[in-house]
């Protein structure tokens, strides 16, 4: 026996590959996912400062959850019993906010004021500020243990809603990462259900360069945790995936590898680490637009 | 002789009568449950005690995310951890988002003793200071520190709770009620004043003691909680004795001393000595031969009276009451 076939447990979930999923319900999600990344690059163009590419790896996921997984009501941003959602890796705010303004937490036009002197709309996730933010973040690492928190209460409370949170993979570099690792392990927390985005870009280059991650998937199962990995722009798998993780048959914490293009959606965007955090000028911007129009 | 008391003993008392009242308090540690003496609360409340390991960092952000889902979270740990190996997680999982979240350490200062400087938090009031939406209660014995756990409890934001690990005088004069943001005068007195704050108080009423009899007529103030700073109590005394001592437990840089002396050099500036650890790391020894050898006994603080009272002072701006 391999030290990696002794440290694989059994148990993790089965993830249907049928297309159960109505194309016109994906159709729809692909729609949403159109418009949030138009936002993305309105926002940080208008700022002039803000992280594109890790929003635009991120918009599927983020719009398969709030547009479809998530039980959520925009009316009730504080109801004890909504599904949550983390964004650890926090600097991709974009994506977030023009989830939620979308959904309807706040007037579109507020996106204007991103990154702007006394909007609501911090650089980073202020949940004190923002209606529909769950946990402030920014530093990397802090996200997944304060998931770990919310999803620890729902278990004392007996509450039956889902945690979800959304790790970079280069924040996986951080050691408080495999605290909560740890964390989420001890306690069972079967009701939190974490992603990785899987863009293999952080801000000094490819991650396997700067500092290697890969075999991830065996790393969160040698941790105990139910793991496996998906193409993290595919709407039947991710859907499926959120549904099998959801049904929580092994009380085990999920964590579901989203490979991922930095940048997605905006061809001379993807791949590449200068994207990271550098906003695009007006004609990037334009030419990004032009990319955008059809789902 | 006084009593000797734990100061985190009277953190976990409190714990313990709290849970009883409050069903939402739980607590964490991290892999120090025996040393700030929370392993008390685990053994009467097991399914709200959740311990964490030697991870403090994941300690606090778990538990923000508890305080987000509206839970009243305690986190134990050593002074030393939870200000500087998990800094960022106060600042911004805890203080920034101004959750409800208690941060009860001990181990705090030079009395830490034998396991020496690298666990002798002498900054976490620096630290903690600096920290907006912060509350800082530094309890002076063990009676003090079980009622700023109950006040800590009864409010809401964050706080941070500094308890020490030896045992310390038991100070009746201290006992009265507890409200934070308030200092309480122990002593009244018209030529100097001395402000302790934590253990320190009975090191500085022994020093007013010795003053008196020196004829002295020494003021005493004790501050147990840092931030936010009973200005009312420390103008009073700088305009009323014009002069003014600072005793902790700490740095003398960022603590008690340096909130004293940059309130009062605003609206009233007075003279100040600080009595503290001078800008030094610690050592292994005994609680004792530290406060020895750092300066922190009631013969350093009348050391310090002596030279402030021979001070030739300019007139001052403002009118003396005679």
């Amino acid at each position: 026996m391999t030290d990696m076939q002794k440290y694989t447990p059994s148990g993790n979930e089965t993830v249907s590959r049928e297309p159960k999923w109505d194309p016109g319900e994906i159709q729809r999600l692909q729609e949403r996912a159109l418009q949030i990344r138009r936002d993305i690059l309105t926002m940080v163009h208008g700022a002039n400062s803000g992280h594109v590419g890790g929003s635009l790896s991120a918009t599927d996921i983020v719009t398969a959850l709030y547009f479809q997984a998530m039980r959520h009501d925009p009316g009730r941003p504080r109801d004890p019993d909504r599904d949550r959602f983390v964004l650890s890796k926090g600097h991709c705010t974009p994506v977030l906010y023009a989830a939620l303004a979308q959904s309807g937490y706040f007037p579109q036009s507020d996106l204007e004021s991103f990154r702007r002197l006394g909007s609501h709309l911090q650089g980073h996730p202020y949940s004190a500020k923002t209606p529909g933010v769950d946990a402030s973040t920014g530093t990397l690492g802090l996200g997944l243990s304060t998931a770990c928190g919310i999803a620890l209460a729902g278990k004392i409370r007996s509450a039956e809603y889902h945690v979800f949170v959304l790790c970079g993979d280069g924040e996986q570099q951080e050691g408080q990462i495999w605290e909560a690792a740890m964390f989420a392990h001890k306690y069972k927390l079967g009701n939190l259900i974490a992603f990785t985005d899987r863009n293999r870009l952080q801000t000094d280059g490819n991650t396997e360069d700067v500092m290697p991650l890969d075999p991830l998937v065996d790393k969160w199962r040698a941790f105990g945790w139910s793991s496996w990995e998906i193409d993290g722009h595919d709407y039947s798998t991710i859907l499926s995936s959120i549904e099998a993780a959801k049904r929580n048959e092994n009380d085990k914490p999920k964590m579901i590898i989203l490979n991922t293009v930095k940048g997605k959606g905006v061809p001379f965007m993807e791949g590449g680490a200068e994207w990271h955090g550098t906003p695009p000028n007006t004609e990037q911007y334009q030419r990004a637009m032009e990319a955008l129009t059809h789902a | 002789m006084p009593d000797y008391k734990h100061t985190r003993q009277g953190y976990a008392d409190a714990l313990i009568e709290l849970a009883a009242e409050i069903p939402e308090l739980v607590v964490l540690d991290a892999d120090v449950a025996k040393a700030t003496k929370t392993c008390d609360f685990e053994k009467q409340y097991p399914e709200r005690f959740f311990n964490c390991g030697t991870a403090e960092q994941n300690e606090l952000s778990v538990a923000a995310g508890l305080a987000l889902s509206g839970m009243l979270p305690f986190a134990a740990t050593f002074a030393m951890f939870a200000t500087m190996r998990a800094a960022d997680q106060l600042r911004n999982s805890i203080a920034y988002p101004n959750l409800n979240v208690k941060i009860g350490v001990s181990h705090a200062g030079i009395t830490t003793g034998g396991d020496g400087a690298s666990h002798q938090a002498c900054e976490d009031l620096a630290v903690t200071r600096a920290l907006p939406h912060m509350t800082i209660l530094v309890p002076g014995d063990y009676e003090e520190a079980r009622m700023a756990t109950h006040a800590a409890a009864r409010m809401q934001g964050p706080v941070y709770l500094r308890t020490g690990r030896d045992k310390y005088p038991v100070v009746p004069d201290i006992h009265g009620e507890f409200v934070i943001g308030k200092g309480k005068c122990l002593r009244e007195g018209r030529d100097i004043t001395l402000i302790s704050t934590g253990i320190m108080v009975s090191e500085t009423l022994a020093a007013a003691e010795l003053l008196e009899k020196e004829g002295v007529s020494t003021r005493v103030l004790h501050l147990p909680t840092l931030k936010p700073l009973d200005e009312t109590l420390i103008l009073e005394a700088a305009k009323e004795t014009g002069k003014l001592i600072t005793v902790e437990e700490h740095s003398i840089i960022g603590g008690l001393g340096e909130a004293v002396s940059s309130f009062v050099a605003g609206l009233c500036p007075v003279p100040v000595l600080r009595i503290g650890v001078k800008d030094r790391f610690g050592q292994s020894g005994t609680a004792s031969d530290l406060l020895d050898y750092y300066g922190l006994r009631a013969i350093n603080i009348v050391e310090a009276a002596h030279q402030l009272l021979k001070l030739k002072l300019p007139p001052f701006w403002f009118e003396r009451p005679s």
